[in-house]
């Protein structure tokens, strides 16, 4: 079995994030990391592994992104990938959700991969949403926000919250699926693993080695238009107790919810 | 015009649409009328779909119903129903109410009629005669405003768009769909189960919402007491609940139960999007977290900065006291 995982590059929660107001995108600049949620992908893709159940070939980490990316597909290396492929070119800048879906199917299609993961949310833009149009291009079936996945030979068993309690669904391999942060706890990589990662085969490509069609990304090739950035309504800020004294901050609360008759 | 026509899914379990999804079929109809088009409600599912509950999408607006026989729960045999009416009908939008199965639909959608997708959506409105979204992004500190190009796929927010009877009936038109291979090779085993205790939170007028912060499983006693004794209930997030430290029943947000009530005191709570979705209509909301950069403090009336397992028993002790006195 050959699995593959979609990884991101992501701002640093710590870091201020903003959208650059002539082109409307993000602004990337600052501290990066790889996405947490997609640490939870690699190690539900290491669990396949270990688990037995199944025998994995390989595990091969995707990314799409500027030059910079490349530290995130050494961290998902580090993690337990044994190889990784990035996906950059200049033509793929500004790409919406659609566009990015389809760029990543086409990368993937290279790969034939039985099992397609990645983390169910970014903090930067797209939540929940790419891995149903990876699926949508690769025709395979899909789950997103998948929390607990045990593997069989040719199927899954994954586990969700949706609207109405808990799912369990059966999925026939080949799938895309999509991870929540609950489905396991990353493990840290070695030192070993960390030095090491730099080694590992980069398989670098730009859109024509993948058979990316130039008119169906980037701005030009994205259905979708974004701009008008404007402030939500202000909400009178709130007030701020910092518990230095606890048995003072408990009268200030208790004042607090008396003046609201809240007791 | 065909194309000024929106389409809407509307989810169902048990007899009963979901109330986002008629929240949308309001919002649809409405913008609809703007476009100079009708709102159109595609609902899938097996022989609870009756006429009677179908037609009865027609008093929150829908003009029609495509109604189509298959599997519930899964958004991909969705997708190509609303393409396979799409593409016959030349609608140029479709709308989504906030959840879990609206974002799996749009996007496939989306890659389905390479079609624009914004999720996320707090409002939507018709300029120049064509639709317009507008998205809250980084955190909430600002908003984005959306165009498409071609078509349009439209996912609210949970709670964004408000449920309103209009009145009127729909027509039912069913619909025969071939799903596509991959579509149907997803199976439901079980739907709808419910882990821990049934409690009851949404007629309580004050919660004590706990969150990862707490630690551990335990540290859901402290807050029960404190509930006790302001005479509320317990409260929880996504993460400790998937985590089994406290009942699904009592769970907050996207993909749980919505609540406003007079007070909500979150203690170790971040305040991610998806909690706050389901809280923000509170009348008083309170947090403890000993993050100050905690995003709750964004949109909290009362914000103490501290160690919870300090403040939350010293807490419940003053109230005791004050009531007992």
């Amino acid at each position: 079995m050959k699995i593959c995982v979609l990884v991101k590059e992501v701002p640093d929660a710590a870091v201020q994030k903003r959208i650059d107001p002539s082109t409307g995108r993000m602004d990337r600049g600052g501290e990066k990391n790889l996405n947490p949620y997609d640490t939870h992908a690699i190690e539900a893709a290491m669990q396949v592994r270990e688990g037995g159940a199944v025998e994995v070939d390989e595990i091969v980490a995707v990314t799409m992104g500027p030059s910079s990316a490349v530290r995130a597909l050494h961290k998902a290396v580090s993690l337990g990938a044994d190889r990784s492929v990035h996906l950059s070119d200049d033509a793929l800048a500004g790409s919406d959700v659609a566009a990015t879906g389809y760029a990543l199917a086409k990368t993937l299609e290279r790969e034939s991969p039985d099992l397609v993961l990645l983390g169910q949310q970014s903090d930067d833009g797209e939540c929940y949403t790419i891995g149903a149009v990876v699926a949508d291009h690769l025709k395979m079936p899909s789950l997103t926000q998948v929390i607990k996945m045990d593997v069989a030979e040719g199927k899954l068993t994954c586990e969700r919250q949706a609207e109405y309690g808990y799912d369990t669904v059966e999925v026939a391999l080949p799938a895309v699926i999509s991870v929540g942060d609950a489905i396991n706890e990353p493990r840290y990589p070695s030192l070993k693993a960390i030095m090491g990662a730099k080694k590992k085969q980069l398989d670098a490509v730009a859109i024509g080695d993948v058979g990316i069609e130039a008119g169906r990304v980037g701005e030009e090739g994205s259905r979708v238009v974004c701009g008008e950035f404007k402030s939500p309504p202000e909400k009178a800020g709130g007030t701020i107790i910092e518990d230095e004294d606890t048995n003072e901050t408990v009268e200030k609360i208790l004042a607090w919810l008396d003046e609201r008759k809240l007791i | 015009m065909a194309q000024n026509d929106i389409l809407v899914y509307a989810l169902h379990y048990e007899g009963e649409f979901n109330k986002n999804s008629l929240g949308a079929v309001s919002e649809g109809a409405r913008v609809a009328g703007e476009l100079g088009g009708e709102c159109h409600v595609l609902v899938l599912g097996g022989d609870d779909l009756s006429d009677d509950l179908a037609g009865s999408l027609g008093a929150h607006g829908a003009a029609k119903v495509f109604r189509v026989k298959g599997p519930e729960g899964l958004a991909q045999p969705v997708v190509d129903a609303m393409a396979q009416v799409m593409d016959a009908g030349g609608h140029r939008y479709a709308l989504f109410g906030g959840g879990l199965l609206g974002f799996e639909i749009g996007a496939g959608l989306a890659a389905r009629l390479n079609a624009g997708v914004t999720m996320e959506v707090t409002a939507v409105r018709v300029e120049g005669g064509e639709l317009l979204a507008e998205r809250p992004i980084l955190g909430d500190s600002s908003i984005s405003t959306s165009r498409y190009r071609e078509r349009g796929i439209v996912i609210g927010r949970l709670n964004a768009f408000e449920l309103r009877e209009s009145g009127g009936a729909a027509a039912i038109e069913d619909v025969d769909v071939d799903f596509s291979p991959w579509s149907t090779q997803a199976t439901m085993v079980t739907r709808g189960e419910q882990r821990g205790a049934d409690v009851n939170i949404e007629d309580a007028d004050i919660l004590i919402a706990g969150g990862r912060g707490l630690g551990n499983a335990e540290g859901f006693e402290a807050l029960e007491e404190l509930a006790g004794a302001l005479g509320g209930a317990v409260a929880a997030t996504r993460a400790v609940v998937d985590a089994g430290w406290y009942p699904y029943a009592a769970q907050i947000g996207q993909t749980g139960k919505t609540v406003a009530p007079k007070l909500y005191l979150a203690a170790g709570i971040s305040g991610a999007i998806q909690h706050k979705v389901g809280m923000q209509s509170s009348e008083n909301i309170v947090a403890i977290n000993k993050d100050s950069n905690a995003p709750i403090f964004e949109f909290s009336d009362l914000g103490i900065v501290g160690d919870l397992n300090k403040i939350v028993p010293k807490l419940t002790e003053a109230v005791k006291a004050r009531k007992g006195g």
